[in-house]
């Protein structure tokens, strides 16, 4: 029992130890990679436009909620004129940087695994080494750096379509001033929320990108699933693993921060 | 330097590899001339892949040695792995193609991201490698919308467009039918000779191997049994090159057997 529990522990600790050295290893690859520009712009293109969607509606109801619950419970206390402050570092502290980045995750890090699962199936990857091409600097580099850019683009538009959705709901639909909604806003918002806003959307994007490009480049290590299957398990261990990974470092960093 | 003194290109001495203590490879010993087209058979199972990927540096073999061009390969030391790398290339089973870059795409990849050429310069070289080919016309189709024979004369184009001393073949005619086997081969030995490449194939396909190679070498128990010329492979009396080269015919007599009622033993299981 202690035996498999002290194995199971090593094991773990030997995987983050592996993420680590991989997330490493990929981004000291920017430096000998050819044509990264072209390449990382290409996943900038597929990673911003694929998500934007999905972001801008998660966006838009998530300020719709936070402005009706905001507004129901500052009612008691007679404060809706505060619903902007309470709507806007809601979604700058904490809300937009979470949930842009789970959806960003369920979006572009799945299929990021998947792609890079299928690649490593069908022997495209070990190709690109005997080629002489460093496989991370090919494929997982142009995604990190990508990640860098994106996460903190649709987490500021998440925060903007927030603070509508926020401004529709509690100003139209139930009477708050738009002046006063949006004075409110331009009070509560501090450069250090938007520091902080922009150090967890950028933590989140190397975190979440690493650990997908990592479970879809080592799918093929996988012990008990081969072929479709191990892809499969690839993919859902990356959309799992990202999404608590969200959560921690969420938690670590507010520690730090507040 | 007594290995390219002699013109071997490629020497493999006691080559071992295993996998969870299951030994594959016993010590495989064999050598490739300069400008030759070496092929290892074997029944399927046999480790031929393995041997290949352990060669080639994809894996990492438990014993022996491999020399290329007279010099001994550590495939742990980047620059001597990255030196290896750019004289040879891997045509894979599967042929390894990316399926989201057109045909002149992934002919261009290895020149784009292993050589400082211009970009002109890189198009030029894939467009002629693609002509050499004859799939010039097939530039802009992604490996999805070829045929088959289409796709494994567009990984060749790839594997040469770098101008390599040797090829490396993993089972080029897996799940062909006959006819494509021997298109397979016909290429590979057509192109073999138009560029000069050293090529080393390993296939269980003895009638085609014995038409196109200079020298065939059977993988037997983890180890080479035999390697030798086609005419001599065609003509050796030894017990394991007989039954691999006649088993067409000892089909024919078992299913002869099978239908005079004879009760036929299962050796799928050995």
């Amino acid at each position: 029992m202690v035996r498999s529990l002290g194995n199971y522990t090593l094991s773990k600790v030997r995987g983050l130890g592996d993420f680590a050295l991989f997330l490493a290893r990929s981004l000291a690859a920017a430096g000998a990679t050819r044509r990264l520009p072209g390449r990382v712009a290409r996943a900038v293109h597929e990673q911003g436009l694929r998500c934007l969607p999905v972001i801008l509606i998660v966006g838009t109801f998530t300020g719709l909620v936070l402005g009706l619950q905001g507004y129901y419970v500052l009612n008691r206390f007679g404060s809706e004129g505060l619903l902007g402050a309470l709507v806007s570092l809601s979604l700058v502290r904490e809300m937009a940087p979470v949930l842009a980045a789970l959806m960003l995750v369920g979006q572009a890090g799945s299929a990021l695994a998947a792609e890079l699962g299928i690649q490593r199936n069908s022997e495209q990857i070990v190709a690109l080494e005997t080629m002489g091409i460093d496989s991370r600097g090919y494929l997982v580099t142009p995604r990190l750096l990508s990640a860098l850019f994106v996460f903190p683009a649709q987490t500021a538009l998440f925060v903007a379509v927030g603070l509508w959705g926020g401004s529709l709901s509690g100003s139209l639909l139930l009477g708050v001033d738009p002046g006063v909604y949006w004075s409110s806003v331009h009070r509560a918002v501090e450069g250090a929320d938007v520091r902080e806003c922009l150090i967890k959307a950028v933590t989140f994007g190397l975190l979440t990108t690493g650990l997908c490009a990592y479970q879809g480049f080592h799918a093929h290590r996988h012990r008990r699933a081969t072929g479709a299957r191990a892809v499969s398990a690839a993919t859902t261990k990356a959309v799992v693993l990202s999404s608590i990974a969200v959560l921690a470092a969420d938690y670590v960093i507010t520690s730090f921060l507040v | 330097m007594e290995a390219a003194a002699s013109g071997n290109l490629l020497v493999v001495e006691d080559l071992r590899k295993g996998f969870d203590g299951r030994p594959v490879l016993r010590g495989v010993n064999f050598a490739v001339r300069r400008g030759s087209l070496f092929t290892v058979l074997g029944p399927s199972g046999a480790g031929k892949s393995v041997l290949l990927k352990c060669v080639a540096g994809i894996e990492d073999p438990d014993g022996g040695s491999v020399q290329f061009d007279g010099r001994p390969l550590d495939f742990r030391d980047r620059d001597l792995r990255a030196a290896f790398r750019r004289r040879c290339s891997f045509l894979f089973q599967g042929n390894a193609l990316f399926d989201s870059l057109t045909a002149l795409q992934n002919v261009a990849l290895p020149l784009e991201q292993t050589t400082a050429l211009a970009r002109g310069e890189i198009r030029a070289r894939a467009r002629q490698a693609l002509a050499q080919l004859e799939l010039e016309e097939h530039a802009g189709h992604f490996p999805g919308q070829l045929s088959g024979g289409m796709q494994k004369r567009l990984a060749l184009a790839r594997a040469i467009v770098t101008r390599p001393e040797m090829v490396f073949f993993d089972e080029p005619t897996a799940g062909l039918d006959p006819l494509r086997r021997n298109a397979v081969f016909a290429m590979i030995a057509k192109y073999q000779r138009r560029f000069g490449f050293t090529a080393v194939i390993v296939t269980h396909d003895v009638v085609e191997a014995l038409a196109v190679s200079s020298v065939v070498a059977l993988l037997h128990q983890g180890r080479i049994c035999f390697a030798g010329p086609p005419e001599k492979f065609a003509a050796s009396g030894h017990p394991v090159v007989q039954s691999f080269r006649d088993s067409p015919d000892a089909l024919r007599a078992t299913i002869a057997a099978v239908r005079r009622g004879a009760d036929i033993p299962d050796t799928l299981e050995e």
